[in-house]
């Protein structure tokens, strides 16, 4: 890609330090990816792998103590290190030019005011608008986000809408200012399957009406399949496999990847059981030494106990992969 | 007492009753307020509170007699209740019911301001510690516990020593400043569960500040014990009072206040206990209805409540 990235993220380590001296949980561990203008970048990995901490960072959310983003780790948006950036510039970035959106739209709004007050704060802060102004700017984004009756709506309490309504008035609130980037972090974790694919569904279109940039943070592969350009794959607090949304489906070169993959139900194969990545994320304290995957991985060799293996170029471009199998491609058994 | 102070009297528990029925009335447009109304004894609190603020203000005409004149110091002395004195007189042969008038005035006025002061620095307090943690609650928390620790009596002498006699505004100032310290601590322990919350998250990342989301977000969900310690402590402050006239340091006689009306009646319990009793039953009255208003409150400011109806 010619144009220049909307979010860089370089070397990020955020730690966290543990209670009585059980050691430092580095749970982002030198993460660095792009995020370019216009496209939705999906970041999958299991529970615990440090998504939705990398999310945190970005807008320096994550809480300290006992949390801490090391020095030397770059977050750069338009050409400003967003870890540099004084209390009120960071402020005024937070909700106007990146917003984020939160896993549990049950309790991610405040319960003692309207839905119409909190779609407005986020302009009120950031535009200055007036009390009645803000209204209705909160009418119109009800409408844009697709719930019905905007103008009734507007006074209703969070208790009084279901989940999928709350995820809208999340995303309206989000989206208020215009902001150039959006932090979904598990943005359908919590909702039935029919209103999953109705909030994705308008995502999309507002990413297309809008003209932002996505991060989709999920640990569905359906998701990112239908939803995603680019794909980082996350595992241990580590990036593990980078590549593009149908590159990455076609050939997963990570063996945990590939597991990912296998561990989804196809509707175009006849019933099996479902293949699980044997094992369990290690703690964050704890880190396998060499690569962090080797105690899971079915292909590992002493090589992999030794040595951590860089993100290697797997020779499509912008494909990489943390895996010494695309030095010595040999060693991975010939598919069925 | 005469016709015309009978007749201010009837009106002003017209006035109690008609006032909140109206209130009543306005309330069905609202559903947070009819959850008020539908508490069993909030209203009757609330008419309770109304007919004392109504009657310290209209004092002049509801009262029959001056509050401070001796009428009869030989022949009235602790006259037991009757048509002319309907709560008998104290040993100084003043109107009891005529001093009650005039005390609600000081008496309420003293536990409305020193309680609002009190919550108010409670709340302020309290919100910063468990918002910022840290440093800043171990100092405020040390300062808390040092607050409860010393006696308030002691404190309150000190403050005697400096003024001869204590002004009115130095007087609530005094004990607001004295009474926040639970109210603290209530707050912050409040507040350190409320900051976790995902929705503070969630204003954080929009952009808001320190005072926005303590303000906005987390005081608000304290709501509730705020109102109930706010409550309470328009009864402590009363007591606070009673028992600082009693000691002679509070509201100073011959001005009255239902604290030093107990005062000057304990000596004579046994022989006339009407002047003890009609101060000590305001109190305890005035008390029951704040704890009826803040119990229908909290269920009004709940929103959680609200799936229960319609």
């Amino acid at each position: 890609m010619t144009t220049p990235a909307l979010l860089r993220v370089r070397d990020l380590k955020t730690y966290f330090v543990t209670e009585q001296g059980r050691g430092t949980a580095r749970a982002v561990d030198d993460v660095s990816f792009d995020l370019y203008p216009g496209e939705t970048l999906g970041i999958v990995g299991e529970s615990g792998c440090g998504k939705t901490v990398t999310s945190l960072s970005i807008l320096r959310l994550v809480p300290e103590p006992p949390g801490h983003i090391l020095p030397g780790s770059l977050i750069e948006f338009e050409g400003r290190n967003l870890l540099a950036l004084p209390a009120p510039e960071l402020r005024a970035v937070r909700g106007n030019q990146i917003a984020m959106i939160f896993q549990e739209p049950m309790t991610s709004l405040n319960p003692v005011f309207t839905v119409g007050d909190q779609i407005g704060e986020a302009a009120i802060i950031h535009q200055h608008l007036s009390r009645k102004a803000a209204r209705a700017r909160a009418i119109e984004m009800l409408k844009l986000v697709g719930i019905p009756d905007p103008d009734e709506r507007v006074d209703d309490y969070p208790h009084q809408l279901s989940g999928g309504m709350r995820q809208r008035v999340m995303i309206a609130m989000a989206l208020v200012c215009h902001p150039k980037v959006l932090i979904a972090d598990e943005p359908t974790t919590a909702l039935d399957v029919t209103i999953q694919a109705q909030i994705l569904e308008l995502l999309d279109r507002l990413q297309r009406e809008l003209g932002m940039a996505v991060l989709l943070i999920t640990h569905d592969l359906g998701v990112v399949a239908g939803h995603a350009d680019r794909v980082v794959v996350m595992y241990a607090g580590r990036v593990v496999e980078n590549a593009e949304t149908t590159e990455l489906f076609e050939r997963p070169t990570h063996p945990y990847t590939e597991g990912l993959l296998a561990a989804v139900p196809r509707i175009d194969t006849p019933r099996a059981r479902l293949h699980a990545i044997p094992g369990q994320v290690p703690a964050a304290t704890a880190w396998p030494v060499g690569c962090r995957f080797h105690p899971r991985c079915p292909y590992a060799w002493d090589k992999c106990v030794a040595q951590e293996p860089p993100l290697l170029e797997t020779g499509v471009a912008g494909h990489t992969a943390r895996c010494w199998l695309v030095t010595e491609p040999e060693r991975r058994p010939a598919k069925r | 007492m005469t016709l015309a102070t009978w007749f201010a009297l009837l009106v002003a528990i017209i006035l109690a009753a008609e006032t909140v029925r109206a209130l009543r009335q306005r309330a069905l447009g609202s559903e947070r307020w009819r959850r008020f109304f539908r508490h069993p004894t909030a209203a009757w609190g609330l008419v309770i509170l109304v007919f004392l603020i109504m009657v310290a203000v209209a004092a002049p005409l509801i009262a029959p007699f001056d509050p401070d004149r001796q009428l009869d110091i030989i022949g009235l002395k602790n006259h037991p209740p009757s048509w002319t004195f309907p709560l008998g007189t104290d040993v100084l042969s003043r109107d009891v019911w005529s001093r009650i008038v005039y005390g609600a005035r000081v008496s309420l006025g003293i536990g409305g301001l020193g309680a609002l002061v009190a919550v108010s620095v409670g709340s302020l307090v309290g919100a910063v510690a468990g918002y910022y943690r840290r440093w800043v609650d171990a100092v405020l928390m040390r300062t808390v516990d040092v607050g409860l620790a010393l006696p308030r009596i002691f404190i309150l002498l000190m403050a005697v020593a400096l003024w001869d006699r204590l002004p009115f505004g130095v007087l609530v100032l005094v004990i607001g400043l004295t009474s926040w310290f639970g109210t603290g601590r209530l707050v912050r322990a409040e507040v350190l569960s409320l900051r976790e919350r995902d929705y503070v998250l969630a204003a954080r990342a929009l952009g808001a500040g320190a005072g926005g989301v303590i303000f906005r977000h987390v005081l608000p969900n304290a709501a509730a014990p705020i109102i109930v310690s706010a409550a309470l402590g328009v009864g402590n402050v009363l007591l606070l009072e009673a028992s600082l006239s009693y000691l002679g340091i509070g509201v100073r006689p011959p001005t009255p206040s239902w604290g030093n009306m107990i005062a000057d009646g304990a000596p004579n319990i046994y022989t006339a206990p009407w002047t003890t009793l009609a101060a000590g039953l305001a109190i305890s009255l005035v008390v029951m209805s704040l704890n009826a208003v803040a119990d229908g409150l909290r269920d009004a400011l709940d929103p959680r409540e609200e799936g229960s109806t319609t």
